[in-house]
């Protein structure tokens, strides 16, 4: 048993690791941010309405996510493979986009979000508040993966060059939107702070300027919610909406 | 006691800015250093000062563990050239070597806002090597270093970026220890004001992004702002641009036009930095 052949070994392993199509997925690099799909979500062809139009074989290629078929007793080309790997991985990710819109996938975006697996929001006043993923355009091909902080209500591009090339289109434009209106826990306290440049302790007119501005359009926005009879805290570190009463439209 | 080989000597702030982490610092020049009135009130900032200054300058410094190594012998040389030092009051080699790199940090700080130190920096911003703005609709802006304090050992490097006129924290864990005294808070504003061509590329990414629609949407909906999850932080990156809020924004010149005048207190804070004035007599 002690002198097993190193080629032996390493085939040993990679077979292991294909018997899970979903595993291998999330098991490369750069995709960290997609959660795993049931079967039985990828299964039901209702949730695959439409998708037809992206890519061909959508049964083949759902067959190969949930292991139905195994790829390598295959007598296809090695071309015709790789495609057909690549059309399977642009599913997964479609279907992706649509699955965490589900409360199944809204709980597994949830832990994942809670361990800051998508990173954290690189703003000083921000203090580190774990982001979100979006994607610009629902449409593939569009734009790559961005990320959302809702404490600042901003995108910001991911600090990894891997993450560059993900499809934005996998995640979604309404997946945070989705996710702030289910986690209410999860909208953070927002802050007032801003940043004004000084020189020598002064700050810089026109900077403070717009600042001044900008703080102005925050306190009408206040009066505008009140007037709307939505309650806004003020809080340490910042200001929130009341989270007694629920209200909305 | 000059020792190693003085061919291949690499002089100790080349040394430094090559350092692991130290890619945002300019070399200081020897005349600068050599300017008394450069060094006004550092004196008191950092322990072992002037063995802290020859180090800069690369002069040789006597450390306890010199004297240690090289015996009785050479100690009795070195009592003719610097009498009045005690065996005692010498610097251990670790602390001189940190207060060398704190007294080369606070000299940055004031080098980078004289001209020289300006151009050079500029050039370093110009080949973008303290990264670019993290945020979408910046469009990878070039960053500035910033310090949130002049006060060394309080807070690390920061960086602003001018088209969004916000701080981020750097990418790389690497710049996680460098001090943010280091770089000073004047810097970027500085930067901003003498090279107006940094305004003119935020100019150029403001328009561009000028008719996105920021914010979330479910389903190509926006959120209203009235739901619990509607937008709260808009203003944070509003521009003027309608007739009102131009008029609007004039208004904005000297205080903040809300209520009674009461919220425009909070807009005169005195933190000026007079550490400086005061420390001018004690060396």
């Amino acid at each position: 048993m002690t002198s097993i052949p190193a080629d032996q070994y390493v085939t040993d392993t990679s077979t292991d690791i294909t018997e899970y199509w979903i595993d291998l997925f999330l098991g490369i690099k750069g995709n960290e941010y997609f959660c795993d799909i049931d079967d039985d979500y990828i299964r039901d062809r209702f949730n695959l309405t439409g998708l037809a139009q992206e890519v061909s074989h959508l049964s083949l290629l759902v067959d190969l996510i949930t292991d139905a078929i195994d790829m390598d007793n295959d007598d296809r080309s090695d071309e015709n493979r790789k495609n057909t790997e690549h059309d399977a991985r642009v599913l997964y990710g479609l279907i992706h986009a649509r699955y965490i819109l589900t409360l199944r996938g809204l709980t597994k975006m949830f832990d994942k979000f809670r361990t800051g697996d998508f990173g954290f929001c690189p703003r000083v006043n921000c203090e580190l508040h774990p982001l979100l993923p979006v994607g610009l355009s629902d449409q593939p091909r569009v734009a790559s993966v961005k990320l959302y902080c809702a404490k600042c209500e901003d995108f910001y591009n991911p600090k990894s060059n891997r993450h560059a090339v993900v499809d934005g289109a996998y995640f979604g434009r309404s997946f945070p939107a989705m996710f702030l209106l289910n986690y209410q826990q999860a909208i953070p306290v927002h802050s007032k702070q801003t940043y004004v440049p000084r020189l020598f302790g002064f700050k810089l007119h026109e900077y403070s300027k717009l600042d001044r501005w900008r703080q102005l359009q925050r306190l009408k926005l206040e009066d505008r919610l009140r007037k709307d009879n939505v309650e806004i805290d003020d809080v340490q570190g910042g200001f929130e909406t009341s989270k007694k009463e629920s209200q909305g439209p | 006691m000059a020792s190693e080989g003085e061919e291949d000597y690499v002089p100790w702030i080349r040394q430094f800015c090559k350092l692991f982490g130290h890619d945002y610092f300019v070399a200081v020049s020897h005349e600068f250093i050599e300017d008394d009135f450069n060094l006004t009130g550092l004196s008191s900032q950092v322990p072992y000062y002037k063995e802290a200054l020859y180090t800069l300058l690369d002069y040789q410094v006597d450390t306890i563990e010199d004297v240690k190594n090289g015996g009785d012998s050479n100690n009795k040389n070195n009592n003719n050239t610097k009498p009045g030092k005690p065996k005692h009051e010498l610097p251990n080699r670790v602390i001189l070597d940190s207060s060398a790199e704190l007294l080369y940090g606070l000299i940055h700080a004031r080098y980078i806002v004289t001209k020289a130190g300006l151009t050079e920096m500029a050039g370093k911003f110009e080949r973008n090597e303290f990264g670019s703005c993290p945020r979408y609709y910046c469009d990878s802006m070039h960053l500035i270093p910033v310090g949130p304090l002049d006060i060394s050992g309080q807070e690390t490097v920061r960086l602003y970026c001018p088209c969004c006129n916000d701080t981020y924290v750097p990418q790389s864990l690497r710049f996680l220890n460098i001090d943010g005294a280091f770089f000073g808070t004047t810097f970027p504003g500085l930067l901003v004001q003498m090279f107006p061509e940094i305004e003119n590329q935020c100019r150029i990414r403001l328009n561009k992004y000028k008719n996105e629609e920021f914010g979330l949407r479910l389903f190509g909906f926006r959120i209203n702002e009235k739901s619990m999850s509607g937008p709260r932080v808009k203003w944070l990156r509003a521009v003027p641009e309608t007739a009102d809020e131009i008029a609007e924004y004039d208004k904005c010149e000297l205080r903040l036009p809300w209520g009674e005048g009461d919220d425009a207190d909070e807009e005169i804070e005195d933190d000026e930095e007079d550490d400086d004035d005061k420390t001018m007599a004690s060396e």
